[in-house]
């Protein structure tokens, strides 16, 4: 029997970037709310403190941020006609672990997605029509338009002083800027990093022929600043340990820098960690949830009433916990019918290696954001009828990192090991660009999240169950992709370079990593028979349960998530706030 | 002979008499009379009535003391290591048998003025009676009706101080008293803003505490203003406490903002605070009212011999950090030295600093604006004891979480990855880098401060 907690107003499942800002926003309200975080306190001193964070074969190759598989994992398969198997050690994506979740360990990428995105079903429709979209694709609109999350993009990049150059002031180009994105009613609150050198070269080709590169945008700040919390992030040093580690040095924007320690000063706030959310609790009719039941770290059950919940985990485990707790009808790719799994969407990434043998690159000095980049080839700019495909991608060159195990990119040809891997070490190591191309992926009607009949968690509870593989559609936008990297290596005159894009008959690999931007599985949208969630992210069926995150998108971006998802949390924190609050029920 | 012996009787029979009256001689207690202050004296804070009591227990920062870091809010028990032994704070809590549940209010008033407990003990110097002195009945009956009203009692035993001989025969402190006391009561300058602030810092703040240096009987050199050593600097356990009426001190060189700033949110963008400062702005600072703060400032500004400076030290706001490091290191100096890298130019100091430091103080020694501490140019660098610089290198330090400033920022500690060899050549660098010129720093010195 579940030992019962004294009531909150508000139990929020997981504290990462979007539990963190609801938690502070609701705060404000005069609610008395709990965090709940499965992982352990962490702190920028000691948890990140230099210099045992800057430890590639601790954070980048043994994980220790990340969620530990033994605890909470996935099966995975291709297609439906196959037994899907359980992900022993992670690889092809990293969920953090901890208070602060995926947010400590990111790059700090930050993108604002094109307006075409957010209603992409529609925009291809319009634009191209009906019948260039493949049979199994399921793209949708998001319910929400970009001028709608405006402000709220705005907001979130005030929040975590994001640096750039705005390329469309108020429909306005500006120089230097991204032309192709989306109008922005301010410059960024923080003005660009200065670029590395391999950045700066890749900028000079980029210009040369006729593309339009500007400084990628993101949270590594380039100056000392104070956000609307009062949080305050410090110059960043290059110091290239930003993806897969925390910062050492307060610059790179996380919920331990942006948000929490102004958090913790709100009375009304209480975070337990070692909490493990088990499942929603509903109440009889099955119309409103009551609270959650959760796992302490000595395995207690606990039950901890609320009035609203927010499930703000990472995506994949939103959708587990909405499966687990029966909230929404299950997808069904047989009917295409159901909403709760549907549409799960990964990234789709190449790129190609160009070698310079006369080039000093320094890439030791990196940042997660370094790097000009181009979006020429965006989803707004591509002829999707002329090219047969949907999708987009930015190609970017930056050095983010020079770390020693990870980051040795070789000429093709070199052997693996042995004296001549040693000595090519030494020949090329800073001599190395990579010309990245991160595209879009789009969601397909036997893509999807369900509960595994097999596998189990230490806990008792079905493992999720990916259900996900390469489509022709995505291919074809990544082979376009390949032109055009390839043709800005060869205008830049290395010694060689090599491509590592998927081709037709690829697969999906889930060992080696990719990126961490899984999505989908809840989309949101403003129809209750394709989308889990209604445009404020509310749950159609539950009323008092939101789901915060990128298991929103009904596909994915061609950016990175993060910037969306921020956008999308204080879009839901202002429908709590302003609408919700006052008077709860269905917002639609 | 015969003289001489009765002359040597004569003074034994004073010292006897001396001891006794030390011991038994009817104490006088400061009365409610020659602390009550009228109204217009000063600037109170606009506070309802019953907010009062608790500001008041806040501006004299019982708490700090009264406390351990991992006990019951005024319950006493926290250690205060001296050279003469150690003594523990009592619980102040209104527990009647273990804490102040049964003071009345005159026994309240004479332990906070004369340094004398309900039982007519001497209490030792420890607690700032001699700076309370100046605080008003008003305050004084706040303080009371606060712990009286909203502490909640907590039953702690008090720790009996384990002091040498003769520091553990309490009557001497009575000795002590009689040179060092000064006379009870507030004289108020003309001016109430000034005013306010002068109370506030000779009074229940207690700052000449710490920032007043302290004679061979360990007597602050005056409390007032009008006392030329006042809040000149001092020492605290080895750490030198800047002073605040210097051509140098803070006062002097901050405008009023930055030193605002720094008093409610423990940072600006010239420093940081670090040891006992950190609890003095976390427990009580950050949370005086905005016109208390303002009368602080206006009176240290009042204190500075050039009426107070106008340095904000601000970013150009169109610059990056990155490039403002560039333009340092391409005017020479130490900045270049630290961009070349070049290990024929660095000294190891110069290098354990590109190594360990740079990257959040940065080659130029400006840190970052209010998140990093300036080194260039900081008291707490470059003091006359390099002990503060030393303990922070060794052991770090952590800002509190103000209402202003929320983060918690933090430099961890470098005891566990220098040796005091490294630590000596590192502090010896950092206090003769930029425009810094501190003498040296021994290994020596760096082997008596580690734990």
């Amino acid at each position: 029997m579940a030992r019962e907690m004294p009531k909150k107003d508000v139990a929020i499942v997981g504290l990462g970037w979007t539990g963190s800002i609801l938690a502070m926003e609701l705060s404000k309200e005069g609610l008395d709310i709990v965090a709940l975080e499965r992982g352990p306190m962490r702190r920028t001193v000691p948890d990140f403190e230099y210099p045992k964070n800057t430890d590639e074969l601790r954070f980048a190759h043994h994980f220790d941020l990340m969620q530990r598989p033994r605890e909470s994992t996935l099966t995975m398969r291709h297609n439906s006609a196959q037994t899907a198997l359980p992900y022993r050690k992670l690889g092809s994506f990293l969920p953090g672990h901890g208070v602060g979740g995926a947010g400590v360990h990111w790059n700090g990428q930050n993108w604002r997605p094109q307006a075409a995105e957010m209603r992409l079903k529609s925009y291809v429709t319009e634009t191209f029509g009906a019948d260039i979209i493949p049979d199994d694709m399921q793209i949708q609109d998001w319910g929400i338009t970009y001028d709608e999350l405006e402000p709220h993009f705005d907001r979130w990049e005030k929040l975590i002083g994001c640096t750039g150059l705005a390329g469309n002031l108020n429909g306005r180009i500006q120089p230097g800027g991204n032309p192709f994105e989306a109008p922005r009613k301010a410059e960024y609150p923080l003005p660009p990093l200065p670029q590395t050198s391999a950045g700066r070269r890749f900028k000079e080709t980029a210009k040369a022929l006729g593309l339009n590169p500007f400084p990628r945008p993101g949270g590594n700040a380039s100056r000392a600043y104070v956000n609307e919390y009062g949080m305050q992030l410090g110059p960043c040093t290059y110091c290239g340990f930003c993806e897969w580690y925390g910062c050492y040095n307060y610059s790179k924007a996380s919920p331990q820098t942006c948000v929490l320690d102004a958090l913790y000063q709100q009375p009304n706030f209480e975070l337990r960690t070692g909490a493990n959310v088990m499942k929603v609790e509903l109440a009889e009719d099955g119309k409103t949830a009551t609270g959650v039941t959760y796992a302490s770290e000595d395995d207690k059950e606990i039950f901890q009433p609320a009035d609203l919940v927010l499930i703000c985990a990472f995506p994949i485990h939103n959708t587990h916990l909405m499966l687990l707790s029966g909230i929404g009808k299950p997808y069904d790719p047989k009917t295409g019918e159901g909403v709760t799994g549907r549409n799960y969407a990964y990234q789709m990434m190449g790129g190609t290696d160009a070698f310079f043998s006369d080039a000093d690159f320094k890439p030791f000095v990196g940042a997660g954001i370094d790097g000009y980049s181009i979006l020429d080839y965006g989803i707004e700019q591509i002829d999707f009828g002329a090219e047969g495909f949907i999708g987009g991608s930015y190609i970017t060159v930056g050095h983010t990192n020079g770390q020693p195990i990870r980051s040795m990119s070789l000429p093709e040809g070199t052997p693996k090991w042995g004296a001549d891997w040693k000595k090519a070490i030494g020949e090329w190591y800073g001599k190395s660009i990579n010309i990245g191309s991160h595209g879009s992926n789009m969601s397909y009607r036997d893509c999807y999240l369900d509960l595994d009949p097999t596998y189990r968690d230490p806990w008792g509870r079905p493992l999720l169950r990916m259900t996900f593989d390469w489509k022709q559609n995505d291919i074809r936008m990544t082979r376009f992709m390949k032109r055009q990297t390839e043709t800005i290596a060869k205008a830049m005159k290395p010694d060689s370079w090599n491509s590592s894009f998927k081709d037709e008959d690829s697969h999906y690999d889930i060992r080696p990593y990719q990126t961490t931007h899984n999505v989908g599985g809840l989309p949101m949208g403003d129809d209750p028979a394709t989308s889990a969630v209604n445009r404020y992210l509310q749950s159609w069926d539950v009323h008092n349960l939101f789901v915060s995150g990128a298991s929103a998108f009904p596909q994915n971006i061609q950016f990175n998530p993060t910037g969306a998802v921020g956008a999308l949390t204080y879009w839901m924190a202002a429908a709590l706030r302003n609408d919700y609050l006052k008077n709860p029920r269905p917002l639609m | 002979m015969k003289v001489f012996l009765s002359m040597i009787a004569a003074l034994v029979v004073v010292g006897v008499l001396a001891v006794l009256a030390l011991i038994f001689w009817p104490l006088e207690r400061t009365t409610a009379d020659q602390l009550a202050l009228a109204d217009d004296v000063m600037a109170w804070p606009d506070l309802a009535e019953n907010e009062r009591p608790r500001a008041a227990a806040i501006a004299a920062d019982c708490v700090a003391c009264h406390s351990t870091d991992d006990g019951a809010e005024y319950a006493g028990r926290r250690a205060f290591p001296t050279p003469m032994g150690t003594i523990y704070s009592s619980n102040i809590t209104p527990d009647p048998e273990t804490g102040i549940g049964n003071y009345t209010l005159d026994q309240f008033r004479a332990a906070l003025v004369d340094g004398v407990d309900a039982r007519g003990g001497q209490l030792y110097p420890a607690m700032p009676y001699t700076n309370y002195r100046s605080m008003s009945e008003r305050d004084i009956r706040a303080i009371y009706s606060y712990f009286m009203n909203e502490v909640d009692p907590v039953r702690a035993p008090d720790k009996a101080a384990e002091m040498t001989f003769p520091f553990n025969l309490r009557f001497g402190v009575r000795a002590w008293k009689w040179l060092a006391m000064p006379d009870p009561g507030f004289n108020a300058p003309d001016d109430a803003i000034l005013a306010r602030g002068a109370y506030l810092v000779e009074g229940p703040e207690h700052c000449g505490d710490c920032h007043t240096p302290r004679n061979m009987l360990y007597i602050q050199d005056g409390y007032t203003a009008s006392d030329e050593r006042f809040m000149s600097g001092g020492d605290l356990q080895g750490w030198s406490v800047p002073s605040l009426r210097g051509d140098d001190g803070a006062p002097a060189k901050w405008s009023a903002a930055a030193l605002t700033a720094y008093l409610a949110t423990g940072r600006n963008a010239h420093s940081a605070t670090g040891g006992e400062m950190t609890g003095v702005v976390g427990h009580s600072l950050q949370h005086l009212p905005a016109s208390d703060l303002e009368a602080i400032v206006a009176y240290l500004r009042h204190l500075a011999p050039n009426g107070g400076g106008d340095d904000d030290a601000p970013e150009p706001a169109d610059r990056t950090r990155a490039s403002e490091i560039w333009l340092a290191a391409s005017e020479g100096g130490t900045a270049e030295i630290l961009a070349s890298a070049d290990p024929d130019a660095l000294s190891e100091g110069g290098r354990l600093y590109l190594d360990n430091c740079s990257a959040c103080h940065m080659i130029d020694g400006k840190g970052g604006d209010s998140v990093f501490p300036k080194l260039d140019g900081n008291s707490a660098v470059t003091a006359a004891s390099p002990k503060g610089l030393v303990s922070t290198i060794l052991n770090g330090a952590r800002l509190p979480s103000t209402k202003g400033a929320p983060l918690c920022l933090a430099m961890p500690g470098f005891a566990d990855r220098l040796s005091d060899v490294e630590v000596a050549e590192l502090a010896s660098f950092v206090r003769g880098a930029w425009s810094n010129k501190a003498g040296d720093v021994t290994a020596e010195d760096v082997g008596n401060l580690r734990n």
